[in-house]
């Protein structure tokens, strides 16, 4: 059936015919029986790399195989999302190895964007912890690799947003935890460059990000919060939550339920707000025991945030700068906040050594910002764009739905052999999306 | 701990109501015709929550099957819960007779069959429970359901009839009828989104009604007023409408 389709971004929006499976041979069927079509999860990516005018979700491929609780080793068909993954490991004492800022994403599509979470500077992207994954070709062959075994497709599917097929099955190890909580520290920083020394100071903490308030200008320009975490031990838990160390959070969600008008969102508003979640940090650090939940899913807690944006949507902008662009850091930033096209969130983090084909991690500072979509952004998502270039970074293609090929040329040197590895495994382009579309990786320059 | 088995196990609908059995500490016995489809389904209800669940090849046409079927399983079930049944383009079907027999004997006879072991095997031991999934398809007939609609309206009367006789022996028979669904087989047909459930509605309404011993249940419980209208319409007049 056709319908209209978008990622969290809710930009672009397009008609889609969507398919489904619950079985592996109905998967094979399908596979083959497309003209052209792109694998899609929980559609939590932001741009456009899950659209096509022909889909097949795999939310309804999302059993579990088998789970070692002693080991930790787990396997999953690629369908069912980190939250449904949580419900079952957490209480058995462990947890994600690696997890992005919403655990409403399928590990599917965990994999297809090598996602990175607060930890990236000490245990890597997702992409670390797999064992092996089984990806179904365009022509319907079912190949399982790893490191071992067709290393090629092992590689470029990590971050390969869904190009080279379908991935049905994931191996991959689980990090073992005494508490479902999380020790955690928060820190103020009255500016980026005290900021950018707290990352230094605190870099044995296994979670690190902070969150920036990109409008101040002047002496407190970067002020900023730093959020630290460590998983809790038993011995530093209350009697209270003794009794249950590996309790799960309750499920209590708030949903947004309509589209804000755009215009709610404005120098000002976005002013309002950062100055009160700045304020809201009385003390220059706060040390207290929190369930993962707050913790790792913040905004998870609303449902449909995105709508926060109003109904043109919004354009995540993430990029990285390699550790010696400090100076690119404080350009980019000075631009967003001189031009005040408002973000609610401007997330900054350190990215650990990573080398990969075509995932986005490299060592550096990454910075996300939400922009909503209006007249001037795109001109100006350019000028950035240059910026990001002339100190030698590069954008995350999950984030991604306007970027030019050039951009993406310039920030992976390895794109030509991730073309190829594209070409091999799916040689008529037959797996497509508007993304790889629109960045060349499946029409001709 | 007590045991469902569910017949018919591959449907969308029929792995929402194992999970949910599952998730209330039910052991699961899974059965249908293609059993190595349902290995992942099997591995999925024991990890997630900590049940026993066992796969079973069972065929609903191959009635004399069915015996050595029940009697295989181990332990026999507390609670029997029939889902399977086909719905073919009622076009091909009317111009088919190998379809339309094949609808019938599988939504209707092969129900009956093994149903009818299942409730001797309760009336016998004066416990157990039988559920039925059934259609508001049942409830009249109609142009655009010719033989699937009446497949299902005399699996209804089977199952009332059951319900009947079943009452002596403590064995309560529970008929559902749910309206539209959100499932594979139903993913491109544009479905009026009010009326329309997820699996997991219905599996939820299901254990529901099973738990607090309902007789006929509606799915959504707003379907039970639809079909009731729907019935009323005089029969001059309905077999001129197009439904």
């Amino acid at each position: 059936m056709k319908k209209q389709i978008a990622n969290w971004g809710n930009y672009p929006v397009m008609e889609s015919e969507e398919e489904s499976f619950v079985f592996a041979d109905q998967l094979a069927e399908l596979v083959k029986k497309e003209q052209s079509f792109i694998p899609r999860g929980n559609g939590r990516c932001y741009g456009d790399a899950s659209l096509s005018e022909r889909t097949i979700s795999t939310l309804k491929f999302d059993k579990i195989l088998s789970f070692n609780t002693n080991t930790g080793v787990f396997e999953c068909q690629s369908g069912i999302t980190l939250d449904q993954i949580l419900i079952v490991i957490v209480p058995q004492g462990w947890f994600l190895p690696v997890t992005p800022g919403t655990k409403f994403i399928t590990i599917g599509g965990a994999l297809g964007s090598d996602v990175h979470g607060k930890n990236h500077h000490v245990d890597g992207s997702i992409s670390s912890h797999i064992i092996e994954m089984e990806v179904v070709l365009a022509s319907g062959e079912i190949i399982v690799c790893s490191l071992d075994s067709y290393p090629d497709l092992f590689e470029a599917t990590l971050g390969g947003m869904g190009l080279t097929g379908i991935i049905s099955r994931v191996k991959f190890r689980l990090k073992k935890i005494e508490t479902s909580y999380i020790r955690q520290k928060q820190i103020k920083a009255e500016n980026l460059q005290e900021l950018i020394g707290l990352f230094d100071e605190y870099n044995k903490y296994t979670y690190s990000v902070a969150w920036i308030d990109c409008l101040k200008k002047g002496e407190h320009f970067g002020r900023s919060i730093l959020m630290l975490g460590e998983h809790a031990l038993i011995a530093e838990l209350d009697e209270e939550k003794k009794k249950d160390p590996l309790k799960l959070p309750a499920n209590k969600q708030i949903a947004f339920p309509f589209n804000l008008p755009s215009w709610v969102l404005n120098k000002f508003t976005v002013k309002v707000f950062n100055f009160l979640y700045y304020g809201k940090n009385f003390k220059k650090e706060i040390n207290n025991i929190v369930s993962y939940e707050p913790f790792f899913y913040p905004l998870d807690k609303v449902l449909h945030w995105n709508r926060g944006y109003g109904k043109n949507g919004f354009i995540q902008y993430q990029f990285v700068l390699p550790l010696d662009a400090k100076q690119g850091l404080i350009e980019i930033l000075q631009r967003i906040s001189s031009e005040g096209l408002g973000s609610f969130l401007a997330v900054l983090k350190v990215f650990g050594k990573q080398e990969s084909m075509i995932s986005f991690p490299k060592e550096g500072y990454t910075l996300a910002l939400d922009f909503p979509v209006r007249k001037g952004l795109m001109p100006f998502l350019d000028e950035l764009d240059a910026l990001v270039l002339k100190y030698k970074g590069r954008l995350y293609m999950s984030k991604d739905a306007r970027m030019k090929p050039e951009v993406l040329k310039a920030g992976y040197p390895e794109l030509e052999k991730f073309k190829s590895i594209i070409k091999k495994y799916n040689p008529d382009g037959k797996i497509r999306s508007v993304q790889s579309d629109r960045l060349h990786l499946t029409t001709p320059e | 701990m007590e045991t469902v088995l569910i017949l018919g196990a591959t449907s969308d609908i029929a792995i929402a109501i194992a999970k949910k059995f599952a998730s209330q500490k039910y052991n699961i016995q899974l059965a249908a015709r293609k059993p190595e489809q349902l290995e992942a389904v099997q591995s999925d209800i024991k990890i997630r929550y900590g049940v026993d669940c066992s796969v079973h090849a069972f065929d609903a046409l191959q009635y004399h099957t069915h015996n050595l079927f029940f009697e295989g399983l181990a332990p026999k079930p507390d609670i029997t819960i029939s889902i399977f049944g086909i719905m073919d383009e009622e076009e091909d079907a009317f111009n088919n007779w190998e379809l339309t027999q094949r609808m019938i004997n599988t939504n209707y006879t092969g129900a009956v069959s093994i149903l009818n072991i299942a409730a001797k095997y309760y009336i016998g031991r004066k416990q157990g429970a039988i559920i039925g999934i059934s259609s508001v398809a049942g409830d009249r007939g109609r142009a655009s359901k010719l033989i699937y609609g009446s497949s299902k309206a005399a699996f209804n009367a089977y199952l009332a009839g059951l319900r009947n006789k079943c009452f002596k022996g403590n064995v309560h028979v529970m008929t559902v009828k749910p309206g539209f669904v959100y499932t594979r087989m139903t993913e491109n047909m544009p479905l009026p989104k009010p009326l329309t459930s997820t699996t997991a509605q219905v599996a939820d309404i299901v254990y529901g009604g099973f738990e607090k011993k309902k007789n006929v249940i509606y799915v959504k419980w707003f379907w039970r007023y639809i079909m009731l209208i729907i019935k009323n319409i005089p029969e001059f007049q309905f077999k001129k409408m197009k439904l």
